[in-house]
């Protein structure tokens, strides 16, 4: 399990996030989430807008994005709700960063299937390149997190960087993801395998192969 | 009614019972740590398992499982037997092996029930969970590494209190119970989790390492610090009171103490009067019993005597001193010390007439001038419950933060015969409307007028009684059905002009108009009213004599001695029938029970525990008017509202530390 805890409340942070506002075309998005919800339960919305709160906390840092604890309690005044709620729920789901990020998060898969498949690798190759767990490199751009399961085992192993997966990985593909990234390019999400295209069994199908250039009725052969 | 056999028992439930309570009724012992009848259901430690069919071959949580028809319940198959060991050992794993330090111990339910359901000892050898301590202020003294995350605290903190300070941070093992920041809780109840919490994670911290429960004596006794006469347990130790802690009453206090109430007590072995004090030369030098009464004698009052009860005292106390008055000729007594003068000729209209037990179920609430978070902490839970049920609350005074949602009618009493239609419409359609006033209305006068809106708002309905008066001391109640009240209040007494003023631990009263009259002041802690006296005569606190306290609802309870009085201190009702001998009357009393036999011929309602019957509400006025603006609220620091408070380092550390912390820190920086 990662090691998580809050950052601590110190004045900086405090000068830094104390005037934290969500900006007009988040709070747009907030107020669209909180609508979503009968009446007197906005704080149902909780989730959706420190997701919001993290990625406009991540516009302003060029990072991922975190959840200062300004920023937490701004979004428990904008809900109306108890402070130690909100920090309840950022602390709970992993999504949430609770310490600064680098700009980008590389969460890298380390269960049995994606151990199995050379998770170990991936990790290794990753610190190479200068990332350390729970921290930011030294050129800011990365933060490297080892997490459970993400539900990709039939193209492992993968690494999730900010929204996108990057499946069936060696390090040579990593380093290639990862040197796009760095450049500023775009790479392309999903599988890296040359000719996969999403989770289908690699190396063609194995199972209702009829079906793949057209529709076809099986139910004479049963 | 669904009926449900457990271990072969057949029994019929409450539609809506949980299995756990069919167990409990059928007589089976269902362990627990996380469920409490008081809260909401959790079913997170899982100790409660059982066997139910029809259902999954599994063991289920009973405490969140419904009763059902035909549901067959075992609590003794082998099943169960394992399921318990289980969870036993795991709660176990990560649970330390400190209780020989620890101060839950002996009155651990982690260790009751291990003794009792769990395995011989534990397969683990691996290292355990480490937390760091929280803090969470200088009443709870926390060891979260023995936490076992039964969320009890928190539950309690967001729905009886309805303060939401608690909170569970992270997940799974690495889960932590804590305030924001580490914050100190700060509500008048937060140390009813250290009752709650089932382990040693939350601990009473004045109380810390200071004695075993099996070495304490019990004696049961009434919380004075208000008027709602919570019961509570006296937990004594050779000479000294240990601890206050609360005894179920569905009707008072429920399980609850106010922090007030269970953390005075460290104030009884402090600033204590054990000796007789005499002023002489302008400063006071110890005596003797002999010199004072002589003295008092010397003064030769007559019929020139006055007694001003306490907020403190008890009724045992405030009748021997009526007595002795009487005896004398007089009948100056008083016990609004603050010099309230609001009528009592009809003492259902000064009283607190729904009960604290029917305020729950009222709809709509009015309350005119009470700052009730303070007053009476245990009064403002049962509000915050009606309020969850649907009730409106309406105040009239200056803004305090309730605990529920609360609309404040402004600071003018004149409001109060002009209300807002929105407030007439509420009540209009409510069925069981109430009116509070609060002792800020008392002072202001606005009885009669509050009676009149009351009479408009139409709160008595059938047996429905909305009227409540709400006092914040002990004895006043108490006070009242023994005549300490005069038609002008402590105005009335002062024009009297007493030549020996008895104050019977009465420290708020003024006693600047009295230069002239020998001021004798019967009490046990060395405060405002010591300070004033010429005389002081060393009496018995609450913890330390049998008395009889009439709570705001008119329930007459009675409390036992737990520890006698320090030094020469003596009881109240001594000194008194001493002192009648000292002016040469006869009281009619020479020991404690005919001293009550002879309380009870004069009050019948004082000898029967329970709700005394003070009759119906009067007509109301409709002429009478309220004026003026509530400015503020009588109670000033919660945390030191009488004599034993102040003395108590605990409520002074509360006061600086809760309530004025932010000028504290100032001055750090």
């Amino acid at each position: 399990m990662a090691d998580r805890h809050l950052a601590p409340d110190t004045p900086e942070l405090r000068e830094r996030w104390g005037s934290f506002e969500f900006s007009p075309e988040h709070k747009a998005k907030a107020d669209k989430h909180i609508a979503k919800y009968p009446d007197g339960r906005q704080k149902s919305a909780v989730m959706a807008l420190l997701d919001l709160a993290q990625r406009q906390v991540g516009e302003e840092t060029d990072t991922q994005g975190w959840l200062p604890l300004p920023v937490m309690e701004y979004v428990a005044q904008y809900l109306d709700m108890p402070v130690i709620r909100v920090v309840e729920v950022a602390t709970f789901y992993f999504m949430y960063n609770l310490v600064p990020v680098g700009k980008y998060h590389v969460q890298v898969c380390g269960t049995t299937p994606c151990m199995l498949r050379g998770s170990d690798d991936i990790i290794t190759a990753c610190k190479s390149r200068g990332m350390v767990k729970g921290g930011v490199s030294e050129d800011g751009l990365w933060t490297l997190t080892e997490v459970e399961c993400m539900g990709n085992c039939a193209t492992a192993p993968m690494v999730q960087i900010n929204d996108d997966n990057y499946e069936d990985l060696t390090p040579e593909r990593l380093d290639a993801v990862l040197d796009a990234l760095a450049k500023g390019d775009t790479p392309k999400a999903g599988t890296q395998e040359p000719g996969r295209h999403t989770s289908e069994p690699s190396g063609g199908p194995t199972t209702l192969k009829e079906m793949v250039s057209e529709n076809h009725d099986y139910r004479g052969e049963w | 009614m669904p009926k449900v056999t457990v271990d072969g028992q057949e029994i019929e439930v409450p539609d809506g019972a949980t299995v756990l309570q069919a167990c409990e009724q059928a007589g089976k012992e269902i362990p627990r740590f996380c469920y409490h009848e008081r809260l909401s259901i959790a079913g997170n430690c899982r100790m409660c398992l059982v066997e139910v069919k029809p259902g999954p071959p599994k063991p289920q949580a009973s405490c969140a499982l419904p009763a059902s028809e035909g549901q067959e319940i075992r609590t003794d198959s082998q099943m169960v037997k394992t399921a318990r060991e289980g969870v036993m050992e795991f709660l176990l794993i990560n649970h330390p092996l400190d209780c020989p330090i620890c101060d839950q111990g002996g009155e651990c339910d982690l260790q009751d029930q291990a003794v009792a359901y769990g395995r011989g000892g534990s397969r683990y050898d691996m290292n355990k969970r480490a937390v760091t301590e929280k803090y969470m202020g200088p009443l709870i003294k926390t060891v979260m590494t023995r936490c076992i995350h039964c969320t009890r605290c928190v539950r309690f903190s967001e729905e009886i209190a309805g303060v939401d300070e608690i909170g569970a941070l992270y997940r799974g093992e690495d889960m932590q119970i804590t305030t924001y920041l580490e914050q100190a809780a700060e509500h008048e109840l937060s140390a009813n989790v250290i009752d709650l919490c089932p382990v040693g994670a939350l601990t009473s911290r004045p109380y810390a390492f200071e004695a075993r429960p099996w070495e304490l004596k019990k004696t049961l006794s009434i919380d004075v610090s208000d008027a709602v006469g919570a019961n509570i347990t006296l937990h004594s130790k050779g000479r000294e009171v240990m601890r206050a802690v609360p005894r179920i009453n569905d009707d008072v206090n429920e399980e609850w103490l106010s922090d007030k109430g269970r953390y005075m007590v460290d104030g009884l072995t402090k600033r204590r009067l054990d000796k007789v004090f005499l002023r002489k030369k302008g400063g006071l030098k110890p005596s003797t019993w002999e010199e004072a009464f002589k003295e008092i004698a010397k003064a030769k009052p007559g019929k020139a005597i006055a007694a001003i009860a306490g907020d403190m005292v008890d009724c045992e106390t405030m009748f021997a001193a009526k007595a002795l008055l009487k005896a004398c000729g007089s009948s100056l007594l008083e016990g609004r010390q603050t010099g309230m003068d609001y009528d009592v000729s009809n003492l259902a209209a000064v009283n607190f007439n729904s009960t604290f037990a029917g305020i729950e179920a009222a709809d709509a609430i009015l309350i005119v001038g009470s700052h009730i978070r303070w007053e009476a902490p245990l009064v403002n839970v049962r509000i915050r419950k009606a309020v969850k049920r649907g009730a409106k609350v309406y105040i009239l005074g200056p803004g305090w933060e309730p605990t529920y949602p609360a609309t404040f009618l402004g600071e003018d009493l004149s409001v109060l015969s002009k209300l807002p239609k929105e407030l007439v419409d509420v009540f209009k359609g409510a069925e069981r409307p109430a009116v509070i006033l609060g002792g800020a209305g008392l002072a202001k006068g606005a009885l009669g007028a509050t009676l009149a809106a009351a009479d408009k708002l139409g709160v008595v309905k059938g047996d429905w009684n909305g009227f409540n008066a709400l006092h914040f001391s002990a004895a006043r109640m108490g006070g009242l059905m023994l005549g300490y009240a005069q038609k002008g209040g402590m105005a009335d007494i002062v024009k009297a002009k007493p030549k020996v003023v008895l104050s019977l631990g009465a420290d708020e009263m003024d006693f600047k108009p009295f230069a002239d009259a020998l001021k004798v002041y019967i009490g046990h802690h060395g405060d405002k009213g010591a300070h004033a006296a010429d005389i002081v005569l060393p009496a018995a606190s609450f913890a330390e004599k049998d008395g009889t306290y009439v709570n705001t609802e008119g329930r007459v309870q009675f409390a036992e001695k737990a520890v006698f009085a320090p030094g020469d201190a003596r009881e109240d009702w001594t000194i008194l029938r001493a002192m009648a001998d000292a002016l040469g009357v006869s009281v009619g009393f020479d020991s404690f029970a005919e001293l009550q036999a002879g309380m009870i011929a004069d009050v019948p309602a004082l000898g029967e525990e329970g709700l005394a019957d003070l009759g119906k509400l009067p007509k109301a006025d409709g002429k009478a008017k309220a004026e003026g603006a509530i400015s503020a609220y009588p109670i000033k620091d919660f945390y030191l509202t009488n004599p034993i408070a102040r003395a108590s380092a605990v409520m002074q550390q509360c006061s600086a530390e809760l309530l004025h912390g932010d000028e504290l820190a100032e001055a750090a920086e």
